[in-house]
């Protein structure tokens, strides 16, 4: 009796080809999700496509003004190597554990789509697009919020494979903050990122494990904006921002939330969560745009 | 003849020896129950109940036994002899019998020729339920109205302790009441064992667990076999903290291995072992104290009710054991203490590291902490004041005869130098730990201080001795000492230890261990900080009974005037000496080797009567803990900085293991305080895994700062008593202590959640402590009905 088969391409192309020829099979990167799944009996695919020796998603690259993040890199070479985008560190850092972080990747969040994936806040923040690829050199990029459309569902196509993230670089400030109650391998019970781009004179902020999926705040955003250009700071970060603007921004963002009570947290305490750490990662961007002015 | 004890060999007594299994462990070569593997063997599987409480109205097994790769498929019926089992009561059925009590119970088990198969074919037995109201709380369970999870009723055991008038006036009364969860002993190996038919008829089962004996003497009645064709060999133990006393996959197995003629291998998974095992009983505690106005206890009123899940398991000891400790290690002139265990069809519980004490403890110091409050006394000196010690009279009328340096545990912990404050730090460091949500905001420090003891052994005139052989034999590379013991190694150290005491009784360095089984006798279980007392005695006893049998060698070798009795004999670097002279090399006299058995007993011990008096506790152990903690008063997050710890151990036979067994309590205490616990909802749990049960990582512990305290306990071995538990007695009360200090707040339920920490949850409430049932003997329900 067959139980599965595992499909072992060794390129982009072949692999490509094996999902048109077999759309039911699962893609494996990591397996730090799909193995649980399986583990827990929850998933019993006939087809598995193992996507973890592919050379083209296992790469990063500047792409004229945009980065793209293979899907295959994992968190591990992420706290490694990309200094660049400190907030994609600290969401990679608080991954699982070491051993999780050399296995897990970026293409894995993507895939499950779960409210509570770490990257996905910081992805959301950067208004990242997801590139897609089929069979035939056919690609397509869907911003983020239309590729995830609720809890662990994206509109992947059957014959399609996730081939990474793409954002344009912005300049600025910003940070990934989750809290959990333990203080290190623990599933977010509320988790956000806040970044500032400078050149657009936008501060954006999105959440996790608050609502059915990552939410970005737009209100508390504008509010924001608003309040840095009335007082000047876009142009002088030493201008203070008064600390009932930061509050505001900081209720707001929570507002933003639709946490539910489940295992792992209630909802009050998740949308109180938000408050605080949107008032700290605010507190802490100003913080670090004056530190930088001064410099 | 006087013997001294022999010098000191190398790796004897005292030593922090190196553990026997460390290096295959650390290798990851240690062979553990999940690994064992057999010729032809099968894989046996599980079908469990998805109901808290249903009648089984009928099994169809016939498409899962026609399934591919599947031998055999088991019902109730199939059982051959006794149709239930238990460590206490016998009231929990092989697989289910027309009713289940508990999500989780066993219904059927079938064995095929990989897992997944297994797993597949019994998805293909088709069970009909007639789904039955539960009783899914401990105090409902009381009530008159509630279901009725066995015929005879729900309350399992009720304990009633009275000394003197507990309502004796006092300047001072406090109250309080607690609440305590259901913690997983979450050991990192799965239950799992290999059961082989024999040619015998009988079989042979390679199972980790804690007492092999107590395990054989339930599977033989149920497998209608006597009990030496039931033969039991220790497998490689991940770690059991209780969640191995009882049954789990043996009986099933067993089963399938007699049916299927071949060998059947079971291992749970993760999810599976949380249905698997039984838990730490989750408490609900009502206690009052009163005191002098100089801060001296005058009365301890204490009413505990714990919820023993649908099957006995040991619940009848657990409560016994929380009512002996409720008043804490303190002199109290006047008592009541009513303990009730009930039956309830949320998962059973039973043994957990601690035992009862743990819940006590988490009551009995947030009650001294509230004294020393009304008092306006410092909390140290009110527990020093009011210390048990030695002579001292418990509330069971026990009197203390061993060592009891209570006032040395608490001072020696309390005077731990506090943790400076750090100036730069790393981010990893603050509460919240690797999710990067602090810079240092709202940080709060605070203080806690525990205290708190624990029985070692079997109590309640219970005879849980400990046998062991002793061969001592030339070998190849000169003198070997073998030694069989059926003693347990569940991580604690105890084949390290075993092989310590026969080096240090042989006065040989080449000593191996046998492996553990059912071919000598029973060790007892490894628990209750037992084992070195019990089967250290047994291994000191035997191998003394070895050396006279040598000397006897010696003397009828015509070495009389060497060996005269008032000449002191040893045994060094393989030599027998006479005082200072050498009388002959051990190899001499070992033409044939020299075996010898012996039983190590402890003091006989008594029930408790009526009024719960009696001499229950055969000794105890003390122990203090500091606990300096950080709380993030926004988010309600902890990072606990530094645990001081100080153990009444009587001698450290290996102090590394020693300080390894406090810090290993402790974690599991912090876990407690902190995350640890089985969420249930209408008797189903809803964290069945790693995922969502949390257990601290290395960036929740901290530096734990140990003294050991060693004033030998007269009478027994060396002086030594178990240090297994006190540490996980007392730290979940400490860190809790701390908790309430940093924040302000009542926290009266454990594990603290942060909604508690920063008031979005209210304490737990309660309309105050429910009747005690009316149970006017001490024994348990269905014993003195004579059910079963």
């Amino acid at each position: 009796m067959r139980i599965m088969d595992v499909l072992l391409p060794r390129t982009l192309d072949e692999a490509l080809e094996m999902k048109a020829a077999a759309p039911a099979a699962m893609p494996i990167a990591g397996g730090t999700d799909v193995m649980v799944e399986l583990n827990f009996d929850r998933r019993r695919p006939a087809t598995i496509l193992d996507v973890s020796r592919l050379p083209e998603l296992r790469t990063w690259r500047k792409e004229d003004g945009a980065f793209f993040l293979g899907a295959g890199v994992t968190y591990a070479r992420i706290v490694n190597d990309l200094t660049m985008f400190p907030a994609l560190m600290q969401a990679s850092r608080t991954v699982g554990s070491p051993q999780i972080r050399n296995r897990g990747t970026v293409g894995g969040n993507l895939g499950t789509a779960s409210p509570a994936g770490d990257a996905l806040p910081v992805l959301a923040a950067y208004d990242a697009e997801v590139v897609l690829a089929r069979a035939g050199g056919v690609t397509r990029a869907l911003p983020w919020h239309q590729f995830m459309v609720g809890p662990k569902k994206t509109v992947i196509a059957p014959d399609e494979l996730i081939l990474g993230a793409r954002w344009k670089i912005a300049r600025g400030p910003g940070s990934f903050s989750k809290v959990g109650t333990r203080n290190a391998m623990v599933i977010a019970v509320a988790s956000l990122c806040l970044l500032f781009d400078e050149g657009g004179r936008t501060v954006r902020v999105a959440l996790g494990s608050v609502g059915p999926t990552i939410l970005r705040a737009p209100d508390a955003e504008q509010f924001l904006a608003r309040v840095l250009h009335d007082a000047g700071a876009w142009d002088n970060p030493r201008v203070p921002v008064p600390p009932a603007a930061i509050e505001e921004f900081a209720g707001r963002v929570a507002q933003a939330g639709r946490p539910i009570d489940d295992v792992r947290g209630t909802a009050a305490y998740r949308r109180h969560a938000c408050t605080v750490l949107a008032q700290r990662a605010l507190t802490w961007a100003l913080s670090d745009r004056k530190l930088k002015e001064t410099r | 003849m006087s013997t001294k004890v022999a010098e000191r060999t190398r790796g004897g007594v005292g030593e922090s020896v190196r553990r026997v299994d460390g290096v295959p462990k650390v290798k990851g070569q240690f062979l553990y129950g999940s690994d064992l593997w057999a010729e032809e063997m099968l894989w046996g599987y599980t079908l469990r109940s998805p109901h808290p409480h249903a009648r089984i109205v009928s099994i169809d097994i016939s498409r899962a036994l026609s399934s591919t790769g599947v031998h055999a498929v088991l019902v109730a019926s199939d059982v051959p002899g006794r149709k239930t089992y238990g460590l206490e009561i016998p009231d929990q059925p092989v697989l289910a019998i027309d009713r289940v009590r508990y999500q989780g119970e066993a219904v059927a088990v079938l064995a095929a020729n990989d897992l997944e198969l297994a797993r597949r074919a019994a998805e293909r037995i088709t069970v009909a339920y007639e789904v039955l109201p539960a009783v899914a709380d401990m105090e409902q369970a009381l009530r008159s109205d509630a279901p009725n999870v066995h015929d005879f009723g729900n309350v399992l055991r009720h304990i009633r302790i009275a000394r003197g008038d507990y309502n004796t006036p006092a300047d001072v009364w406090v109250e309080g009441y607690y609440e305590t969860g259901m913690q997983d002993q979450a050991m990192l190996g799965p239950e799992s064992g290999l059961a082989i038919p024999a040619e015998d008829g009988g079989i042979d089962l390679y199972v980790a667990t804690q007492w092999l004996h107590v395990d054989r003497d339930q599977i033989a009645p149920c497998l209608d076999l006597p009990p030496d064709k039931v033969r039991l060999h220790l497998a490689g133990i991940g770690g059991a903290f209780g969640a191995r006393e009882d049954l789990s996959m043996h009986l099933h197995a067993c089963l399938l291995a007699l049916r299927t003629r071949k060998p059947v291998k079971m291992v749970y998974s993760r999810e599976e072992s949380f249905y698997g095992h039984v838990h730490r009983h989750p408490a609900r505690i009502w206690m009052r104290h009163g005191a002098t106005r100089g801060g001296m206890l005058t009365s301890v009123y204490a009413r505990i009710v714990i919820d023993g899940g649908a099957y006995a398991s040991s619940s009848t000891a657990v409560i016994a054991n929380a009512s002996t400790f409720a008043a804490g290690p303190y002199e109290v002139p006047n008592a009541l203490v009513e303990g009730t265990a009930v039956y309830t069809n949320n998962p059973p519980c039973g043994a957990m590291r601690g035992f009862g004490a743990v819940q006590a403890c988490v009551a009995h110091e947030a009650q001294m902490d509230k004294l020393a409050r009304a008092l306006r006394l410092d909390p140290v000196e009110l527990r020093v004041k009011n210390a048990v010690s030695t002579g001292s009279v418990l509330p069971t009328g026990q009197i203390i005869r061993g060592s009891a340096p209570v006032r040395e545990v608490i001072r020696r912990c309390a005077a731990i130098e506090l943790p400076p404050a750090p100036s730069e730090r790393d981010p990893l460091t603050y509460p919240g730990g690797a999710g990067n949500v602090s810079r240092g905001e709202r940080l709060r420090r605070g203080v806690g201080f525990a205290v708190g003891y624990k029985n070692i052994a079997y109590s309640g005139g219970f005879d849980d001795s400990a046998e062991c052989r002793v061969k001592l034999f030339s070998g190849p590379g000169g003198v070997i000492a073998e030694v069989h013991s059926a003693a347990a190694e569940v991580g604690q150290g105890v084949h390290t230890l075993l092989v310590q005491i026969a080096r240090e009784e042989l006065g040989i360095d080449t000593v191996v261990l046998h492996p553990a089984d059912t071919s000598v006798g029973s060790a007892g279980s490894s628990s209750a900080s037992r084992q070195t007392m019990m089967s250290g005695g047994a291994v000191q006893m035997a191998c003394r009974a070895v050396r006279d049998v040598l000397f006897e060698r010696a003397r009828r070798a015509g070495l009389d005037r060497e060996l005269a009795p008032d000449i002191p004999v040893a045994i060094r670097d393989g030599q027998i000496f006479a005082g200072a002279r050498r009388v002959g090399a051990l190899v001499e006299f070992l033409d044939e080797p020299i075996e010898q058995t012996r039983v190590y007993h402890h003091r006989k011990t008594t029930p408790l009567d009526r009024d719960g008096q009696g001499d229950p506790h055969v000794t105890f152990a003390f122990a203090a803990q500091r606990a300096v903690v950080e709380v993030d008063e926004d988010l309600g997050l902890v990072r606990v900085v530094q645990i001081a710890a100080a153990q009444d151990v009587g001698h450290a036979l290996n102090p590394q293991s020693v300080f390894g067994q406090i810090e290993g309590g402790t974690a599991q205490g912090l876990g407690f305080a902190l995350m640890e616990e089985i969420q249930l909802k209408d008797g189903r749990i809803r964290n069945p895994s790693f995922t969502d049960y949390l257990i601290p990582t290395i960036l929740d512990m901290p530096p734990v700062v140990s003294v050991l305290i060693e004033e030998p306990e007269p009478g027994v071995p060396y002086g030594a008593k178990g240090a297994g538990e006190p540490s996980a007695i007392v730290s979940t009360a400490a860190i809790l202590a701390a908790l309430r200090d940093a924040t302000g707040r009542e926290l009266n339920r454990v594990p603290v959640r942060p909604d508690d920490l920063i008031g979005l949850a209210p304490p737990v409430q309660s309309s105050g402590p429910p009747p005690a049932p009316n149970v006017p003997y001490p024994e348990p329900v269905p014993k003195a009905l004579g059910i079963l």
